[in-house]
């Protein structure tokens, strides 16, 4: 066992002097790789503070419940009782087809049009407030309301806020097939450079392997090496996104305020941060290991 | 007992070219054997088929009772680490020091680091180059870079030493120098087999020969 976590350790040192070893070639390497993580982090991140954004500032949706026109005040009266024992109802108020009549008139430009009609052609109506705002519990509503007697139709106000949370889905998925495609960009780019690596210690890997080196003596500081790869690129993807969320932060700032909304993007949670991170290292891991398993075969 | 045993053994080259053919030879614990013959005869290809570098094509090699012919590939390692191997060209490694070249099979078959130290100085010490332990092979000689490679061949107290020309590009005297490294370890029980066309060697340590001409044994 002590042997045993010995040699990972060696295995894990030789690769942290093999990073060292040549540093500027590292470091474009590493940059290559963070550049391909902090795009779909980057997204996500601020999909992230939209979605927080989007929900932090919404109106309250609203449904209204627009009565036949032939309604009278039983049938009125008892829909204002059905929506009291409504269990999803946080609130509403009942407006007369008369009020609606004079406000509609009140608004300028449209009282000459509106005197020109002999009969109202405005309906009673119900405005309710429900207490669950996500679209389903809404849509079950407004299918509820639709059902009972006297009711002409029922419209909720929840349309944009489906069209955001749809652009949103939209965005994550458009995350995940970037995230995708660069995570293979990333497996290639370790698999490239272990390549090399074994390339030029073709000579080495030989001597160990006539000496009595296992096919895992072998591979293990390939593997070490490019989670170390990983891992190092995870950390400057990281580092990419705080520095343009710093960037943005300054210039989205006033621009929001100039909307009335307080604005403070985030960066990723420590959680999400550890996971991207040992997400990387798994990236360069698989790079190294599929190069190991193609190259070292081939001696 | 008997270490090494080829029975029939052919090897053939992809393209036709016919190495060795049937050779059938027993190698006995504690046995210092040379195998002679001209360049090209089959010496280096008998070594390379007892330490399983190669596979033969036909007949069984069998070493410690394994047969080497049928060994999965994962036994190899294992099977390796019963040898020293000493090469022609020494195949030392030029990016760490003497001392660290001979640590090599030590740390590969997971030595404690101290023991192994102790070791590795011990056997750098019977090859006469402790002193030179911090120095870069680069930086010594042939003689001394063949010195080095036996200590790696022999630091992990190998069963069986295999050498493929040790004294082929030295001169006389450090010939014989090396020849005499060979007898002490065969005199402490280490088989020892030997490819040269090193008369004078084998003038010196009288061992038994096996010639080899034209891929066959010439008895």
């Amino acid at each position: 066992m002590k042997s045993w976590l010995f040699a990972h350790f060696r295995a894990f040192s030789g690769a942290c002097s093999r990073l060292a070893a040549s540093p500027l070639a590292n470091l474009l390497n590493i940059a290559v790789i963070g550049a391909a993580l902090a795009l779909p982090l980057g997204l996500y991140v601020l999909l992230a503070n939209l979605q927080g954004l989007a929900r932090d500032h919404t109106p309250q949706p609203q449904i209204s419940i627009f009565m036949n026109l032939d309604a009278n005040a039983d049938v009125v009266r008892n829909i204002d009782q059905r929506l009291r024992q409504q269990a999803g109802v946080a609130a509403f108020r009942f407006v007369p087809r008369a009020t609606a009549l004079s406000q509609l008139q009140a608004r300028a430009g449209l009282g000459d049009i509106m005197a020109g009609l002999r009969d109202n052609p405005l309906p009673d109506a119900f405005i309710v407030k429900p207490k669950d705002h996500r679209v389903a519990a809404l849509e079950s509503l407004r299918a509820e309301f639709a059902r009972w007697t006297g009711v002409a139709e029922v419209q909720v106000d929840s349309d944009w806020a489906r069209r955001l949370e749809q652009l949103l889905a939209l965005g994550r998925s458009g995350v995940l097939m970037l995230g995708a495609a660069l995570a293979l960009a990333l497996i290639a780019i370790t698999f490239n450079t272990i390549r090399l690596q074994i390339l030029t210690q073709r000579d080495e890997i030989e001597v160990i392997r006539l000496i009595g080196a296992t096919d895992a003596y072998v591979r293990r500081p390939f593997l070490y090496f490019g989670g170390l790869a990983g891992a190092a690129g995870g950390i400057a993807a990281w580092l990419m996104i705080g520095l343009a969320l710093l960037l943005l932060d300054a210039q989205l700032r006033p621009l929001a305020e100039s909307y009335g909304i307080p604005l403070q993007l985030s960066h990723l949670s420590p959680t999400d941060s550890a996971w991207a991170l040992l997400f990387a290292c798994g990236l360069g891991w698989c790079g190294a290991w599929l190069s190991v398993r193609r190259h070292l075969r081939l001696d | 007992m008997t270490r090494i045993a080829l029975s029939r053994v052919f090897k053939r080259y992809p393209g036709g070219h016919e190495a060795l053919a049937d050779i059938t030879l027993n190698i006995e614990a504690g046995e210092l054997v040379f195998i002679t013959g001209h360049s090209g005869a089959g010496k280096s290809t008998l070594l390379k088929l007892i330490a399983a570098i190669e596979r033969p094509t036909a007949g069984s090699v069998i070493v410690n009772g394994q047969n080497v012919g049928t060994l999965r590939p994962g036994g190899i390692p294992f099977l390796r680490r019963n040898f020293g191997l000493v090469f022609q060209d020494h195949k030392l490694l030029f990016d760490r020091n003497a001392f660290e070249n001979v640590m090599l099979p030590l740390d590969i078959a997971g030595y404690d680091r101290r023991e192994g130290a102790r070791r590795a100085r011990a056997a750098l010490d019977k090859v006469g180059l402790l002193h030179k332990e911090k120095a870069p092979p680069i930086t010594l000689s042939g003689g001394e870079q063949q010195r080095l490679c036996i200590a790696r061949a022999i630091v992990h107290r190998p069963a069986i030493l295999l050498a493929d020309e040790p004294t082929g590009n030295l001169d006389a005297e450090y010939a014989a120098g090396i020849g005499m490294l060979f007898r002490d370890f065969n005199q402490v029980g280490v088989t020892v087999v030997l490819a040269t066309h090193d008369a004078q060697l084998a003038e010196r340590l009288q061992p038994r020969r096996i010639e080899i001409r034209n891929g066959r044994l010439a008895s």
